[in-house]
């Protein structure tokens, strides 16, 4: 848990005209931001070193004057309020900092002139490319352009040449033409990714990004460096060609890689998925997210897609489905496998069908080593939401021995398996053959396979629902497309199957099912889906707090001291 | 890489010149320089591995400075300034001379090996323009007949 | 007024027959006395003489010494540098050389007394790398003194240890400005560094503290600790003190370095008189005063001053004293010294091409103003000399230069744009009648410039 903030230093600032408190030392940029005032920018990035190189943020500074003999204010006669001396050489808005009494103008005709200026400059070396650009509609080049340029060329001159189609590494492309050498990559790569790998070579306008001969821009953020890029210098070799941004909705998402819990924005037109990026969350994710997150929006659509009801082998609809599931689940002697990446909604669900039926409740652990930046070694996305619901009440293992120990005993004869293969987790094919399988979830395998009775549901990129990430903060995912043809929603299945066996009736909207959570669950009280901000709720974790939870230190989380 | 026990005895000690290894850089590009006669690809990943480096840091570097090259150059090397001062008092006509002498463009090898010719930046002997750099030595007011004589040197020095 | 006579107090011994660069000889002379006798003293002490001195940086921008040294981070805890700028590539400079090849224990003596005033232990020579005689000269220079005890471990019998370093430059002009000579140290692409925050005083090099200063400056410190700041400042003239060495080139009889007391000699005595005026058969037409980064000033221009009493007086170009002051109040800047003399041979068009290549090849590329306006004012007047030039190309030149100024990282800015701005405003109808002048024939020997 990161320790509250300190409380700031405030010192009131005035730009254009506009006095707000900020605290001692926050930029301009951000300070303008706050009173709705845009500063331009293209190497400015709130998570990376200041540069200043760009130019494009420079405003008029002024100071308070101070008699420096008396130290007492200078009146201007004019107004009766003490005079501001102006510099005469503009200031980098990036670069300078809040200070007591310190005036900013960004709506003067010198500050007019200095972004029409920088604009002009970044204009005549750069390529005609936009009908072509993939970052056409979000690129800042063609915004401040607009907002900020004079809107017409002096350039009669050859412009230079770069190479133009460098595949940097596997996943990103660079056009050096489009760069305007704001070095964003560059620091992201050595600061933030510890990277060291990209660099400018030769000099002046000749400068190119390169990467040493050799070597690759290959690792495993490296297409942060596309989000940040300004222009469509370096741009995603995935999404090239694919789709112009303007047609995609933007759906805000949780990245389910890991119990890190990315903030992300899904992309999507027409039910299709065409990216995933990085959505800032300062206690999380700040603006990045690994490159292996991005891909998951293409189990969607992957050949492996569960997209029938089966019953017996055969076609079925839905009611029969859960008829023929219900049958088996009354009977007894059954184990729950739910999943640490359930939504918290799916895990309470899960547990209720547990309660009315007598079941075991398991969910499997999936481990790996954390990459100490944006991957975590709990592979879950939500096994605090297990927790927190009761579905389980100690950490899992990743494989299911006590389960397989219960199925050769004949302890257990039905299995309702939620998005987890049983194969995977270590149980044998006749361990499969010696029980009744209902299996509820999204890709086919020696589990679904083996099931009597298979629904096929949702991605977490087709419903809506809550994880709890290692900093046991609750967030939200929307829904981004669209369920694939075939395909249920996974509260709908459950709330049907929990009726079905007995239990209460729930409707399956996530605002209703809420109601339920937060009545029943105590760190959940006063909640409501509606409510959770989009950078969530962190919610009390002191109940576990004897819990080992496997994660190490990651970007905003320090695992708590070993109990 | 296969430098002269004197080049990796220089590069040690001028290590020690500074408390930050990568300072070394710059020295360290120097006397492989004087040592291998250019700037290999392997230059630079050695460079980069003595110095604790990424091979991209002295990459960076060396492809900023006019003076490092990547590739060998005749083994005379003439630098004419073309800065005002000299072009005042005709430097581009002793540039043309050299090159008219020797038969080579600018930034290339002559066909024997023996003469690179690079129309540099101020060599800061403006008072005694125009002036040529033959390897380490300064030649001052050289005009197209001194051009041709000292043309005339390097070609009778290359016979030996 | 028949001009004064040099005044030759760091240029005292260059071209004196009979003195070598070796330690012998600069003994022989008198040389570390002054360093013997400085260590004896608090460093405070000497920090002061330099600020009464009023000595002012000679390498370009004019800043006082004393003041350079007083903002110091001396609280931090930092070992504090002291950077020698041996990087000498303003074109039309040319001095430092010569202190380096013939007279090197000069500055080594310099370097040891302010290191010794300033408590620093460690400094460095950034040499530009087309000096590499003058390096190993320096190197050759430094292990003598350190082996007669005058640099290194203890020196002269004291508890003051200073170890000195020579580190070379590789040919790029942008190392002459302070931060972007600290990146260089530091092994780095030489990008200079915003300010603020990174004032070498308080974030120099290794984020220590560092003192900056160039070749003759230091020079001129050995001098001010022997007769004091109260007398150096009495030579020259008030604010404008000491001596300075002015390279004069280009179009006069006699070009070559004159070292003369601060705003004691007027540019047309300089040129006139000591350089023997124009070459035969040509008159002068413009002058670059303080190195090619200063604005041209155009003969047959009238200068109007105002006076410290609200009266006004007026000068012509060849009026103007040599000083800092005088030179900023006619629109240009004394700077590093360097005289660039052009007549009436010259077509200022082509000049300006000559430097605007220049700026283009050595803008190092990391702020859009300087990097891609250099290159744009170079691609213009390189058009204008070799393509298609334009009546309206003058004011373009101008517009995209006054876009630059001030809007930069770096003084480079200024360096870069200044040239520029000086030759359209001074000679603009050259720059209306290009296209015509272009297309005239020319003689087989006019000067080409670019």
């Amino acid at each position: 848990m990161s320790q509250p903030p300190a409380k700031p230093d405030l010192v009131t600032v005035n730009i254009d005209g506009k006095e707000i408190a900020v605290p001692k030392g926050t930029n301009v940029i951000e300070a303008a931001r706050l009173v709705g005032v845009d500063v331009p920018h293209y190497c400015y990035h709130p998570k990376l070193a200041i540069v200043g190189n760009c130019r494009m943020c420079l405003v008029e500074m002024g100071l308070p004057a101070v008699d420096p003999a008396t130290k007492q204010p200078v009146i201007d006669p004019a107004n009766g309020k003490q005079k501001i001396n102006w510099m005469p050489r503009p200031q980098i808005g990036c670069g300078t900092n809040a200070m007591a009494g310190l005036h900013i103008r960004t709506n003067t005709p010198q500050i007019k002139d200095c972004r029409e200026g920088v604009m002009e400059f970044l204009l005549i070396n750069h390529p005609l490319d936009c009908p072509i650009c993939d970052q056409a509609g979000e690129c800042k080049l063609q915004e401040q352009a607009t907002g900020y340029g004079r809107g017409y060329s002096r350039f009669i001159e050859q412009k230079n040449v770069k190479p133009k189609r460098t595949q940097l590494g596997p996943r990103v492309t660079l056009d050096d033409e489009r760069c305007v050498l704001c070095s964003r990559c560059i620091r992201f790569s050595k600061d933030v990714a510890k990277d060291d790998v990209l660099g400018f070579t030769d000099r002046g306008s000749y400068s190119t990004l390169s990467c040493y001969p050799g070597k690759q821009l290959a690792n495993n953020y490296s297409l942060n460096t596309v989000d940040i890029c300004p222009v469509g210098a370096l741009t995603s070799t995935d999404f090239r060609f694919k789709m112009r941004v303007w047609f995609l909705k933007q759906t805000n998402s949780i990245d389910t890689e890991s119990s890190v819990g990315v903030n992300t924005v899904v992309w999507s037109r027409e039910g299709q998925i065409y990216r995933i990026t990085p959505r800032r969350n300062d206690e999380v994710n700040d603006t990045w997210i690994a490159d292996s997150a991005r891909v998951l929006y293409k189990q969607v659509r992957d050949d492996s897609r569960l997209t029938t009801i089966q019953v017996n082998g055969q076609p079925a609809e839905l009611d029969a489905a859960i008829s023929a599931a219900a049958e088996f689940l009354k009977v007894g002697n059954v184990a729950i496998v739910g999943s640490g990446r359930s939504s918290v909604e799916e895990q309470f669900l899960t547990k209720k069908i547990a309660d009315a039926i007598k079941a075991s409740t398991q969910i499997v652990a999936r481990a790996a080593e954390g990459d100490k930046l944006l991957i975590s070694a709990d592979r879950n996305p939500n096994t605090r939401g297990a927790l927190v619901t009761g579905l389980i009440s100690k950490l899992p293992s990743a494989q299911l021995t006590e389960l397989a120990a219960a199925i050769d005993a004949g302890k257990v004869t039905t299995v309702l398996a939620i998005n987890e293969d049983l194969a995977a987790a270590g149980l044998s094919a006749e361990q499969l053959d010696k029980v009744k399988i209902v299996y509820v979830g999204t890709q086919s395998n020696p589990t679904s396979a083996a099931a009597q009775v298979v629904v096929p549901t949702h991605t977490v990129f087709e419903k809506n629902g809550t994880f709890i990430n290692q900093q046991f903060r609750l967030q939200k995912s929307q829904t981004a497309v669209p369920g694939v043809a075939g395909t249920v929603n996974d509260s709908v299945v459950l709330t049907q199957l929990l009726a079905a066996v007995g239990g209460n009736k729930l409707a399956s909207d996530i605002a209703t099912l809420w109601n339920a959570l937060s009545a029943e669950i105590k760190s959940l009280a006063g909640l409501s889906f509606a409510a959770i901000s989009e950078t969530g709720v962190v919610l009390s974790s002191t109940e576990f707090a004897s819990l080992a939870f496997p994660e190490g230190e990651t970007l905003h989380f320090k695992p708590a001291a070993k109990p | 890489m296969n430098f002269k026990q004197e080049t990796l005895q220089r590069i040690d000690e001028v290590i020690t010149h500074y408390p930050v290894k990568r300072s070394a850089t710059l020295p360290l590009l120097h006397l492989i320089q004087e040592d291998a006669g250019y700037i290999s690809d392997e230059a630079i990943e050695w460079v980069a591995q003595k110095l604790e480096l990424q091979p991209i840091n002295v990459f960076e570097v060396v492809t900023f400075y006019p003076m490092f090259r990547r590739k060998p150059i005749g083994r005379r090397h003439v630098k004419v300034c073309r800065t005002l001062s000299c072009a005042l008092m005709g430097g581009y006509k002793v540039c043309d001379e050299f090159k008219k002498e020797f038969g080579v463009e600018l930034n290339e090898v002559s066909a024997d090996g023996e003469v690179t010719i690079e129309f540099v930046e101020c060599l800061a002997s403006c008072g005694t323009a125009p002036v040529v750099m033959i390897d380490e030595e300064l030649h001052e007011k050289v005009d197209t007949a001194k051009a041709r004589a000292l043309a005339a040197k390097i070609k009778s020095e290359a016979k030996r | 007024m028949p001009a004064p006579s040099q005044r030759r107090l760091i240029f005292q011994h260059i071209d004196e027959p009979g003195y070598s660069n070796d330690l012998a000889c600069y003994v022989r002379n008198g040389g570390y006395e002054i360093l013997k006798k400085s260590v004896t003293r608090k460093p405070e002490e000497i920090i002061d003489e330099v600020k009464k001195s009023g000595l002012r940086g000679r390498g370009g921008a004019g800043f006082p010494c004393g003041v350079k040294w007083s903002l110091v981070d001396r609280k931090s805890g930092k070992p504090i540098y002291l950077v020698v700028n041996a990087d000498e590539s303003e074109p039309g400079t040319f001095k430092d050389r010569y202190i380096i090849h013939q007279d090197p224990h000069q500055l080594i003596e310099g370097i040891m007394i302010s290191c010794f005033a300033n408590n620093v232990k460690q400094a460095y020579i950034y040499i530009r790398g087309e000096f590499p005689i003058g390096a190993r000269i320096l190197e050759k220079a430094i292990a003598e003194a350190r082996a007669a005890n005058f640099v290194g471990p203890n020196i002269l019998g004291t508890h003051y240890s200073c170890e000195i370093y020579v580190h070379r430059g590789a040919g790029a002009y942008i190392c002459g400005e302070e931060t972007g000579l600290i990146e260089s140290i530091e092994g780095k692409r030489p990008y200079p560094r915003i300010k603020p925050p990174y004032f070498p005083a308080v974030l120099g090099l290794y984020q220590c503290p560092t003192i900056v200063n160039n070749v003759e400056t230091l020079c001129h410190v050995k001098h001010i600790s022997d007769m004091g700041g109260e007398a150096f400042s009495k030579i020259g003239t008030p604010n404008n003190t000491g001596t300075r060495i002015l390279c004069v080139s280009g179009h006069v009889q006699r070009p070559g370095y004159y070292e003369y007391e601060v705003g004691k000699i007027t540019l047309g005595q300089l040129l006139n008189e000591v350089c023997g005026g124009p070459l035969p058969g040509r008159t002068f037409k413009g002058v670059i005063p303080g190195g090619s980064s200063a604005k041209v000033l155009r003969f047959g221009e009238i200068f109007t001053l105002k006076n410290k009493d609200g009266s006004t007086r007026t000068l012509t170009v060849e009026d103007i004293p040599m000083d800092f002051d005088t030179l900023a109040a006619c629109g240009t800047m004394g700077g590093s010294g360097g005289v660039i003399v052009m007549d009436d041979s010259v077509n200022m068009v082509d000049a300006l091409a000559n430097l605007n290549a220049f700026y283009a090849h050595e803008s190092c590329g990391q702020c859009t103003p300087c990097r891609e306006g250099s290159l744009w004012m170079k691609k213009i007047t390189a058009r204008m000399v070799h393509g298609d030039a334009r009546a309206e190309d003058g004011a373009l030149l101008n517009s995209v230069a006054n876009q630059i100024a001030g809007r930069t990282i770096c003084a480079m800015g200024e360096a870069c744009s200044w040239p520029t701005m000086s030759f359209v405003a001074k000679f603009g109808d050259e720059f209306k009648a290009y296209p015509e002048t272009k297309n005239a024939p020319k003689s087989t020997d006019a000067l080409e410039l670019v």
